[in-house]
């Protein structure tokens, strides 16, 4: 029977030139329960759907706030995310402390991106388990990255990782002109149907599985950011209730897909 | 502090008594910076309505002697903030390359610089604390001339103990004492620095170096002076003082060959 | 060392930094001819309420006869989520040398920013204080040289003020000065808050006579006594002055508010 004879460590090639370990890390993300992130010229939302593992269970915590002026939400395995998310919190207060100064989110992005390379290049270390996106604002704007657990980083303007991603993927995609115009609540009601396309078909948005995390490069009539907030339970009722079936489902005219 | 770099780092003598300056005598080789060599003397800067002016003679004195008369104490740091040095040149000179080397870390990345006068301020001033708390002073007191974030005029210290303050007019070493008390007649507080225009500011800084040559006995005639703005630095480093008046030297009796 | 801030009984005299020359050479050898610390004068304050704290400090910094600015806070809110710390509820006094004190704010912030983030809940001024102590125990042999007091709301909505010596070592009182001017200030603070030395008139003599009763003082009047003490203060001490700061802890969060000084 077939073995595959490279897949053993994360150092070692296979002849076609790939890494398996670190592919394999990937299909980590995907099985993690799918987080949207989007950016309008203003503002940078996050909005994750939250899974429990059984019904006795708390769900899960898919937004993690780390800064003042960011946020990321994760796709995969929590823990790694919890590692990783310690040492960006660590590097932004470091940050304010040296500088006095917001840390840069390339920067900081390509900080962790730097570590997950690492571990892809060492005999003996496992790449991260973990997709993410990080959202924020600095001095330059509002901004999304991507973390994927080969190391990869990218800035996007709108994005979806985890399990049936592609169909948020998919809507993102479509509605892509609207983001950069989008109010702050337009955004986090695109995020909100977005997720909602990647949602199995009998599931629907609910306060209890939705998560919203919102930063803002003004506050309305203030000189300070907006800063990063995560919203969950009753909190997000006022946009799921937006996006609930048969709300805009008129409007849009298309996906009149009706549960049953 | 007092007005001689010597003096700066000691314990004070009217609260300890005369300092026993024996015991900076050993036989071996001085690991750490325990005393001032090569000495710049005042820096002065006063922020006006769009920004800061801030001063500082070319002079770099070897106890009395007129040793190097062609050191430049302004340094800028990426079209963004002054900083001007008073105390040792040889640490000047070691905080130069500091920078230099911060400003083309800072100008990796996409986005290019994003530290201000604020942040390089908080920065220097960590360096200066750090290095006291190790009994390895880097024996300055600087000032930084800037803007912060939000395109506001920036000016503040930070010397050899990590101590820093910030002020509408700032000046150290004689400078405390000759220079600050014209620049607060003039700006006694923001707002009033707030109300000055450029020229007003440029005239009291230069009416400053003028007074402070004619009673420092460590200081030149021959200066730098930069103007920072939002838009940019302008810094001129051969400046002479102009329209000296010497007359009364003639009045002052009382000391040398006369008698009366 | 101790000369600085001691409410040392070895030093007799008042205790401001001025008139605390050696009159003899210092005895033994010197270790070191760079010395780490210096004084840069002001004085502090806070009291204690019944559901509400006041920590008070005046705004200059000096070195020497100098002032360097006539603004620099050494009163701050500790361990908000944001920069602006709008939604602290600890909040910290550091007066002596500056540095120091901006040192250990800026840990201890960091300590009560972390503890938030790991526990998802803010930090009790209770916990903050014993944690504040160990910060400045852990340097005991190359102290942070300040006297800092931390203030707040405790479990019970109570006012707190806990005042610490420069090697950690802390109390939980009524009211506390500290600083250049905490001889000047403190034993007005005792009259004035505890009724110290205050007895009921007609009460008879010797141990007849009976103290007169503590009661809580109400908000506006501490308020009234934080600016009186600060006024006397900038009277006689040349180290204090040009501005007081004030920050005021209630179940609605910090206020915080600012009235000049003389700046003579």
């Amino acid at each position: 029977m077939f073995r595959n004879n490279y897949d053993n460590d994360s150092v070692t090639f296979s002849p076609q030139g790939r890494i398996f370990q670190v592919e394999y890390a990937s299909e980590a993300v995907k099985q993690g329960s799918v987080v949207v992130g989007l950016v309008s010229k203003t503002h940078a939302v996050l909005v994750a759907l939250k899974r429990n593992a059984e019904e006795l269970s708390s769900y899960q915590k898919k937004i993690i706030a780390i800064d003042e002026h960011l946020g990321l939400s994760l796709a995969g395995l929590a823990s790694d995310a919890r590692v990783l998310s310690n040492f960006m919190k660590q590097q932004s207060l470091s940050s304010r402390l040296t500088y006095g100064r917001a840390i840069p989110l390339e920067r900081l992005v390509s900080a962790i991106g730097d570590r997950a390379q690492t571990n892809t290049q060492h005999y003996g270390k496992r790449p991260y388990g973990v997709g993410l996106l990080v959202a924020g604002v600095d001095e330059t704007g509002p901004h999304l990255f991507e973390f994927q657990p080969s190391g990869m980083t990218q800035e996007m303007s709108a994005c979806a990782i985890g399990a049936r991603s592609q169909m948020a993927r998919t809507y993102l995609e479509r509605n892509l002109e609207k983001f950069a115009d989008s109010s702050r609540e337009e955004l986090i009601t695109h995020g909100l149907k977005a997720l909602k396309e990647s949602l199995a078909q009998d599931k629907e948005l609910t306060v209890e599985n939705c998560s919203v995390g919102v930063v803002g490069v003004r506050a309305e009539g203030k000189a300070v950011i907006e800063a990063f907030k995560l919203f969950d339970g009753q909190d997000v009722k006022q946009w799921v209730d937006l996006v609930a079936d048969g709300t805009e489902e008129v409007a849009e005219g298309e996906n009149m897909e009706v549960d049953a | 502090m007092n007005h001689l770099p010597q003096g700066w780092g000691r314990p004070r003598d009217d609260v300890y008594g005369a300092y026993d300056a024996s015991y900076l005598q050993n036989s071996g080789p001085n690991q750490h910076t325990q005393q001032p060599v090569v000495t710049g003397t005042s820096v002065v800067a006063l922020k006006f309505k769009e920004g800061v002016v801030i001063a500082a003679d070319n002079l770099a004195s070897y106890g009395s002697l007129a040793r190097f008369t062609d050191v430049k104490r302004l340094r800028t740091f990426a079209d963004a903030a002054v900083v001007g040095f008073g105390g040792d040149v040889s640490d000047m000179q070691y905080l130069d390359r500091l920078l230099t080397s911060l400003d083309t870390e800072e100008a990796y990345g996409t986005t290019g610089h994003t530290l201000n006068a604020h942040n390089l301020h908080t920065y220097l001033s960590k360096v200066f604390y750090k290095r006291r708390s190790e009994f390895n002073p880097l024996w300055n007191q600087v000032l930084v001339a800037g803007v912060d974030q939000e395109k506001k005029p920036f000016l503040a210290s930070a010397d050899l103990l990590g101590t820093t303050f910030s002020a509408p007019s700032l000046a150290t070493g004689f400078g405390a004492h000759l220079a600050q008390p014209i620049l607060r007649t003039l700006a006694p507080d923001e707002e009033a620095a707030a109300g000055l225009s450029k020229e007003q500011a440029v005239e009291a800084i230069k009416e400053c170096m003028k007074v402070l040559f004619y009673r420092d006995a460590r200081s030149m005639d021959k200066y730098s002076i930069a103007v920072v703005t939002k838009d940019g630095i302008d810094l001129r480093e051969n400046e002479k003082l102009e329209a000296q008046s010497w007359a009364f030297a003639e009045k002052i009796r009382g000391y040398g060959t006369q008698v009366n | 060392m101790a000369a600085m801030f001691s409410q040392n009984p070895l030093m007799n005299g008042p205790n401001y930094s001025f008139n605390q020359t050696p009159t003899a050479a210092a005895a033994g050898n010197k270790e070191h001819a760079f010395y780490p610390y210096t004084d840069n004068g002001g004085s502090t304050l806070a009291i204690a309420g019944e559901d509400f704290t006041i920590i008070a400090g005046d705004t200059r910094s000096t070195s020497g006869y100098n002032i360097n600015t006539r603004y620099q806070p050494k009163v701050f809110k500790i361990g908000g989520t944001t920069s602006s710390q709008d939604d602290a509820n600890i909040i910290l006094s550091v007066v002596g040398f500056a540095a120091d004190g901006e040192a250990l704010k800026e840990r201890l912030d960091a300590i009560v920013k972390m503890y938030r983030y790991q526990h998802g809940k803010p930090m009790s001024v209770k916990a903050c204080a014993q944690r504040l102590s160990t910060i400045l125990y852990g340097k005991r042999f190359f102290p942070y040289y300040v006297h800092a007091i931390l203030g707040g709301l405790d479990e019970e909505g109570k006012g707190a003020v806990y005042s610490y010596d420069p090697v950690g070592s802390y109390e939980r009182e009524q009211c506390r000065a500290g600083g250049a001017a905490a001889s000047l200030i403190m034993p007005f603070l005792d009259n004035q808050v505890n009724f110290k030395n205050q007895y009921m008139p007609g009460s008879g003599v010797g141990h007849d006579l009976q103290e007169r009763e503590r009661k809580p003082l109400p908000l506006v009047e501490v308020e009234a006594l934080v600016k009186d003490a600060f006024d006397s203060a900038v009277e006689r001490h040349i180290e204090v002055g040009d501005g007081l700061l004030m920050m005021m802890a209630t179940k609605n969060g910090i206020e915080e508010k600012y009235i000049p000084l003389k700046r003579d």
